[in-house]
């Protein structure tokens, strides 16, 4: 019986080593994994700084004032000047139609349908 | 084992056989046997102790092989901390109030060598010079063949030169990576940006600091990584800016001045929505400053902010709204404006002759000298001190740039009579354009103190109430007229009802005395009048405008102008909607019994 005991703890013990193990290695690959996720990020995230800036280097208002001065034949871009917009109220609008009465009888005082 | 007994027979009978007392062998057995169990012990506990001693040895030996081996090893981080968007870059962003990017970090290498690991250092030094002409072949020759260990020789670099550079293959060349401070506008908002620079520098790494600006004020924010990478928001708008600054530039080339500036302020909330001063810089290759002659002369300087000058007549609504708010005058008093004012040694004269007597409302619109001085008389020089203390006119503006303290305004060195006369026109108080924005904003704050800040949102509490808010409602609707029917009349924008004031002063002599052909002339104005938004100075420096048969100085014919074409672009991007003005009151609108 003791002999059985022993034999299990060591069976057990053997068990858990092996597992351990493999506990081990799995933990290193996705540490390794997440390092070269990471270095991967911080390279995209620096490839959008730059293109960030880039983008503000591009539109900055110099320029584009520049290329709508260039492009001026087929874009006839302006400045924005206040008669360009306003509020909705001040806009004339035209006056709709009234609508065709169809039913002379409907818009006439219609006597009360009695019962 | 085998137990010696006690009392063995053998002794026993032998001892008595020699009359001896046969208890003594006992004892003797007894003592021995006890001696026996005591060494047993004794060595036991020894044994015991042994191997406590081994246990700690071990214990602390494989505490300090740990403290040892943490203190021998180079740091490194823990693998499986998270690393969010904590840490992205060494200085956040800047950025304007919608979002829009005015300075950022760029990737970029510097280039070093260490001659003493070159194959052909004449060689390179030819191939660098050919890479950047800016270096000089036969200094680089003596560096790379003399003495000298290491040498830096660009502090960053293109991608292109960077590929150049290793084209030439040399060991003994090498690349430090950089981050460095790039202003994606050029010279949009330069001294409000200032500009940045190495600090402290390594092989790996290098500092960047700012030198001026927003970028050495907030030098600290913008480098603490607690931030979590968040960036800085000024309250300028990138296109208003802009547009300010393009017509600002043209307005100056036009009317000849040497120097102009325009402020854009937000009436509410005191923030500036765009700032100019000309010449201007680029940040991304910032000059050096002047060594010798006037440091106003060098593009770095900040005109806005920095520059003080005796502003003429905008300050004159000052010496008025305050009469009125003390309950001396009110807008239809009629004011004594026969000329010259004597004032002992001292004779204040008008532009023009305005006639015998003016309303308070028209000494405004007509801009009279003679009048203000009047009024200035009754309010008297400690009243008129405080109220333009409590206007922010003694000290220095609260804005946040590293160069606001030098914007220092100077005061007379004693306040006396005369000094508060030629003050109510603005003559003897020297401000910057910030400080009068401040003040104009105040006014169409409905008296309530504004303070100028460029950080957006920051929600500072509401100032202190300066003057009431009928009196800053009278103050405007004179201001109003001052554009419909008096010296600003070029300052009308059809659809904003702008309301302002100009003002033009002599420039001083710095040997004293005033110049007879320079001056500052300024427009302060505010739209729209009836419900007022925004403040914009426009301060032209020495401008003369010769469209006429006599060279014009005044501000009518030259800040006015540009103001209103300021106005004009601008307005629309703020997005203000032209409304048509609501119509003018009835002249009665309040009746008392």
């Amino acid at each position: 019986m003791r002999n059985l005991i022993y034999l299990m703890t060591a069976v057990s013990v053997m068990g858990l080593a092996f597992w351990a193990y493999g506990e081990n290695y799995r933990t290193r690959s996705s540490l390794d994994r997440m390092e070269r996720l990471q270095g991967e990020i911080a390279g995209l995230r620096e490839g959008l700084g730059v293109l960030r800036a880039e983008w503000a280097y591009l539109n900055r208002p110099d320029r584009l004032r520049e290329l709508a001065n260039l492009n001026f034949e087929r874009l006839a871009l302006l400045p924005l000047a206040p008669e360009q917009f306003g509020a909705l109220a001040q806009v004339a609008h035209p006056v709709p139609d009234l609508p065709l009465v169809l039913d002379p009888v409907d818009t006439a005082a219609r006597p009360e349908v009695q019962p | 084992m085998i137990r010696t007994p006690l009392r063995p027979l053998a002794r026993i009978l032998q001892a008595r056989e020699k009359g001896e007392n046969p208890d003594a062998i006992e004892r003797e057995n007894r003592r021995l046997r006890s001696e026996e169990a005591r060494d047993k012990a004794k060595g036991r506990a020894e044994g015991r102790l042994l191997v406590l001693a081994a246990v700690f040895l071990v214990a602390f030996g494989a505490v300090g092989a740990r403290m040892g081996a943490l203190a021998a090893t180079e740091p490194a981080e823990p693998r499986v901390a998270t690393s969010g968007a904590a840490i992205l870059t060494q200085r956040a962003d800047i950025t304007d109030r919608k979002g829009r990017v005015l300075a950022t970090n760029l990737l970029t290498h510097s280039l070093y060598a260490q001659p003493r690991q070159m194959v052909d250092p004449v060689r390179v030094a030819q191939e660098l010079a050919k890479v950047f002409p800016d270096l000089d072949v036969a200094r680089l020759t003596r560096d790379f063949t003399g003495e000298r260990k290491f040498l830096w020789i660009k502090k960053k670099m293109s991608p292109e030169q960077m590929q150049a550079v290793h084209d030439i293959g040399d060991p003994g060349l090498m690349f430090g990576p950089r981050e460095m401070r790039l202003y994606p506008n050029g010279a949009l908002a330069a001294h409000i940006l200032g500009g940045a620079s190495f600090g402290r520098e390594g092989v790996g790494s290098a500092e960047i600091v700012g030198v001026a600006g927003v970028e050495k004020a907030f030098d600290g924010w913008l480098r603490d990584p607690g931030n979590g990478g968040a960036g800085l928001t000024l309250s300028l708008d990138l296109t208003v800016q802009s547009a300010m600054e393009e017509v600002l530039a043209g307005g100056m080339k036009l009317m000849n001045a040497k120097g102009a500036t325009a402020i854009l302020m937000e009436v509410a909330t005191g923030e500036i929505v765009a700032m100019a001063s000309l010449p201007d810089y680029d940040p991304n290759d910032r000059p050096s400053p002047l060594t010798k002659g006037d440091a106003s002369d060098s593009p770095l300087f900040n005109r806005a902010v920095q520059g003080v000058y005796e502003l003429g007549s905008t300050f004159k609504i000052f010496a008025v709204a305050q009469a009125l708010d003390l309950g001396l005058v009110n807008p239809g008093t009629m004011i004594d404006t026969k000329g010259p004012l004597t004032w002992g040694r001292h004779r204040i004269r008008d532009f023009h002759d305005y006639g015998p007597r003016l309303s308070v409302t028209d000494v405004i619109v007509e801009s009279s000298n003679i009048g203000t001085a009047r009024i200035a008389m009754m309010v008297g020089p400690e009243r008129q001190q405080q109220f333009l203390r409590s206007l922010g006119f003694l000290e220095p503006t609260p804005v946040e740039l590293v160069e606001a303290p030098t914007g220092k305004p100077l005061l007379p060195a004693k306040w006396s009579d005369i000094s508060s006369l030629t003050i109510s026109y603005g003559h003897g108080l020297s401000a910057s354009p910030l400080h009068l924005a401040a003040a104009y904003a105040t006014i169409a704050n409905g008296g309530r103190k504004v303070s100028p800040t460029l950080i957006h949102g920051a929600g500072a509490e509401p100032g202190p109430q300066v003057m009431s808010p009928a009196v800053a409602r009278e103050s405007m609707n004179m201001l109003r007229q001052v554009v419909t029917r008096g010296t600003a009349s070029f300052g009308d924008v059809k659809g904003y009802a702008v309301a302002g004031k100009t003002g033009t002063a002599d420039k001083a002599k710095p040997s004293g005395g005033y110049y007879k052909d320079k001056v500052i002339a300024t427009f302060a104005s505010v739209f729209p009048a009836h419900a007022p938004k925004y403040v914009l100075i426009t301060t032209l420096d020495e401008p003369v405008e010769t469209a006429g048969n006599e060279p014009r100085r005044t501000a009518g014919w030259t800040a006015v102008p540009v103001g209103a074409e300021i106005i004009r672009r601008t307005a629309p991007l703020l997005g203000l909607r032209p409304e048509v003005e609501p119509a003018a009151p009835d002249a009665l609108t309040l009746v008392h019994n």
